[in-house]
């Protein structure tokens, strides 16, 4: 296999709050990202999921700097990004993407669709000519499937899922190597959210994209990506090729998200919801347990769970697991 | 299309303004009447024969409601009649000859306000919850809260009386007579315009497309300048229109203090001599800046926020 073009090393995001009157100050952490490890090659694409406040933004935001971590590498084509001055890390953003969650608010109302995607053109190349510009965001805004005479329209006159081609073509009008896509389909309508998944695997494909793809929607990332990683309070639990993921999971924690998936049949459903046996919510991330972070919602817990936080293990196959149990649990998945 | 949005925005908003006016001169005709007091009661001591003779000069022995026809009349000429205090002076010439005073110093007052109100806003909020926040905010406060007629004579002190350095009082035209005025009047809202706008562009930073912005690798200062100055300017420019209206047309305590003969000065005299035709002749002229100030903010929230252009016809 050739080398990973990013590489993330134990990256940590803490939040501090304060808390308690003004006598009786308290700072209390919230460790958001927790020491996550993973690699990522060109031309591949890797599928982040977990429950709402897991984290999965967070470390997207972070690794793209838009965040400060506290801890860790994120190591991209020899650099390590958490290092680079502000400078350094601007002029490195041209091969570093992100196509966010809310894709109408993360558009400038001020501005038209066409000096929306051409910024970074005029930002980064300030002496090219207004004619090139403009041909090239036309030609951006085609590929994404937006009509190049739409250029002088402002976003409140496209839909959602309109504005999020504006903000996919605004991403990819550098030529990024690495496009990060934080939940571009969480907000959108199921129909539209089909034609922008498809637009993105075209996109990679067509460009050669190194993709990380964040989503709470299992199907979505079943969909698009080779491998996934799934995240638990911050940690990942498991970092698996796709396939065998869906098939096969190795942490009870993916398994228990596989069977919250609606079932469309609601004589199945009744039956899928017996067999979900993930109760309760996350647990504050101020008291996070000791011991493996699920164990209090995992029905498979053993002594151990509850005092050693089980290391992310490679499997004999590649997959790799923060489990103690992994090897004698059978959680595989039965498709309907 | 964009343009004829705005220019429908305009003509619509200044249709509008007919009827404003219209309650506005109603309203304030009648309730002056209403003060005890009429505006030759000083001259009790003249035999009720000129009493009459001046009155009937004034029509003031007419039903109020014909004097009121006849004043609408006169306005919609824009003329507001002779004022009754000022013997030899029109209320027209009286507006004539305070307001450029007043406008001058009021104007300079609001400029310099909202560009150093800005720059320390956004000062401010670049380094929030920091020291430097801190101590700009808590002077601000200060300066909204220390009243003009402490802060006036404070100045006139210490540089003017113990420094030398400036006149004191009086009005020539001259920047050392103008600059206590205009630093006096701008203090409070150089302080509000901070405070606004420190605030606004804390929240507008947090916004997602700032964040797109970054992302994208603009320098932090073209991500301020060009992404989000404009919405911080919002709440500003709304507090500007009503405020620049108040301090043009003169304020009573910084004029008295610094002897300035501006407007500010008329409006109270002509409310303590009941002087009908001025008060009313100030009070219309105040309304329309008031509404023309207005006016001018709605055209720059447009301006500044397609969202709220008029154009729905797409």
């Amino acid at each position: 296999m050739s080398k990973p073009v990013l590489r993330v090393q134990d990256l940590s995001v803490t939040f501090t709050s304060l808390a308690g009157s003004v006598f009786n100050r308290q700072e209390r952490q919230i460790r958001a990202v927790d020491g996550i490890n993973f690699e990522l090659f060109a031309g591949e694409t890797l599928g982040i999921v977990g429950e709402s406040g897991c984290g999965k933004s967070t470390l997207a935001r972070a690794i793209l700097g838009l965040l400060p971590p506290n801890r860790g590498r994120v190591m991209w084509m020899g650099d390590n990004l958490t290092e680079l001055d502000e400078e350094a890390m601007r002029q490195r953003r041209k091969e570093l993407q992100i196509v966010f969650q809310d894709p109408v608010a993360s558009l400038d109302p001020r501005m038209t669709a066409g000096d929306i995607i051409s910024e970074p053109l005029w930002t980064f190349y300030p002496k090219m000519a207004r004619l090139q510009v403009d041909e090239r965001t036309r030609g951006m805004m085609k590929m994404v499937g937006l009509l190049p005479n739409q250029i002088n329209r402002y976003p409140h006159e496209f839909s959602g899922g309109q504005c999020q081609r504006i903000g996919i073509a605004r991403s990819l009008v550098l030529n990024p190597r690495l496009l990060i896509c934080d939940e571009p389909v969480s907000a959108l309508d199921v129909s539209i959210q089909a034609q922008i998944v498809n637009l993105l695997q075209d996109l990679q494909k067509k460009l050669g994209l190194a993709l990380i793809f964040v989503a709470h929607d299992l199907s979505v990332v079943r969909h698009i990506s080779d491998r996934v990683m799934v995240m638990y309070m911050g940690q990942a639990m498991e970092v698996s090729e796709k396939e065998r993921l869906y098939r096969k999971p190795l942490h009870p924690y993916t398994n228990a998200l596989m069977k919250s998936v609606p079932v469309p049949d609601p004589k199945l459903a009744a039956a899928a919801r017996r067999e979900n046996w993930l109760t309760g919510d996350m647990p504050s991330p101020y008291r996070r347990p000791k011991g493996c972070v699920f164990h209090d919602r995992c029905p498979f817990k053993v002594k151990r769970c509850e005092a050693d936080v089980p290391p992310l293990r490679r499997m004999e196959n590649g997959d790799r697991v923060a489990c103690h149990r992994a090897e004698d649990l059978d959680l595989s998945v039965v498709e309907a | 299309m964009r343009q004829e949005g705005l220019l429908q925005l305009a003509a619509s908003r200044l249709i509008g303004l007919v009827p404003t006016l219209l309650v506005l001169i109603t309203i304030s005709f009648f309730l002056i009447r209403l003060a005890p007091g009429g505006p030759f009661d000083a001259e009790m001591a003249a035999p009720p024969e000129i009493r009459a003779n001046l009155e009937a000069k004034y029509h003031l022995d007419e039903p109020l409601l014909a004097q009121y026809f006849r004043y609408l009349g006169e306005v919609i000429a824009f003329d507001f009649g002779p004022s009754f205090q000022y013997k030899d002076w029109t209320v027209n010439e009286l507006i004539a000859r305070g307001f450029p005073i007043s406008a001058t110093i009021g104007g300079l007052a609001m400029l310099l306000a909202f560009f150093a109100g800005v720059l320390i806003g956004v000062f401010a909020a670049l380094r929030q919850n920091t020291a430097s926040d801190y101590t700009v905010m808590g002077i601000a406060m200060l300066g909204i809260s220390i009243p003009n007629f402490v802060v006036a004579p404070l100045l006139i002190l210490v540089l003017a009386i113990y420094g030398g350095w400036l006149p004191a009082s009086g009005w020539d035209w001259t920047w050392q007579r103008g600059l206590l005025p205009v630093v006096t009047l701008a203090l409070p809202a150089i302080a509000y315009i901070a405070r606004l706008t420190r605030g606004s562009m804390i929240e507008v930073l947090h916004s997602n497309y700032i964040r797109t912005a970054r992302a994208k690798g603009l320098p932090e200062r073209t991500v301020i300048l060009r992404h989000a100055l404009k919405p911080t300017l919002l709440p500003v420019i709304s507090y500007m229109g009503p405020a620049t209206a108040a301090l043009i047309t003169g304020s009573v305590v910084v004029e008295r203090i610094y002897s300035i003969p501006g407007l500010g000065s008329y409006f109270v005299q002509g409310a303590l001599n009941r002087d009908y035709t001025l008060v009313m002749g100030v009070v219309v002229f105040y309304g329309m800046i008031i509404i023309l100030f207005n006016f001018i903010v709605d055209l720059l929230y447009a301006w500044l926020n397609p969202r709220i252009r008029y154009d729905e016809g797409e």
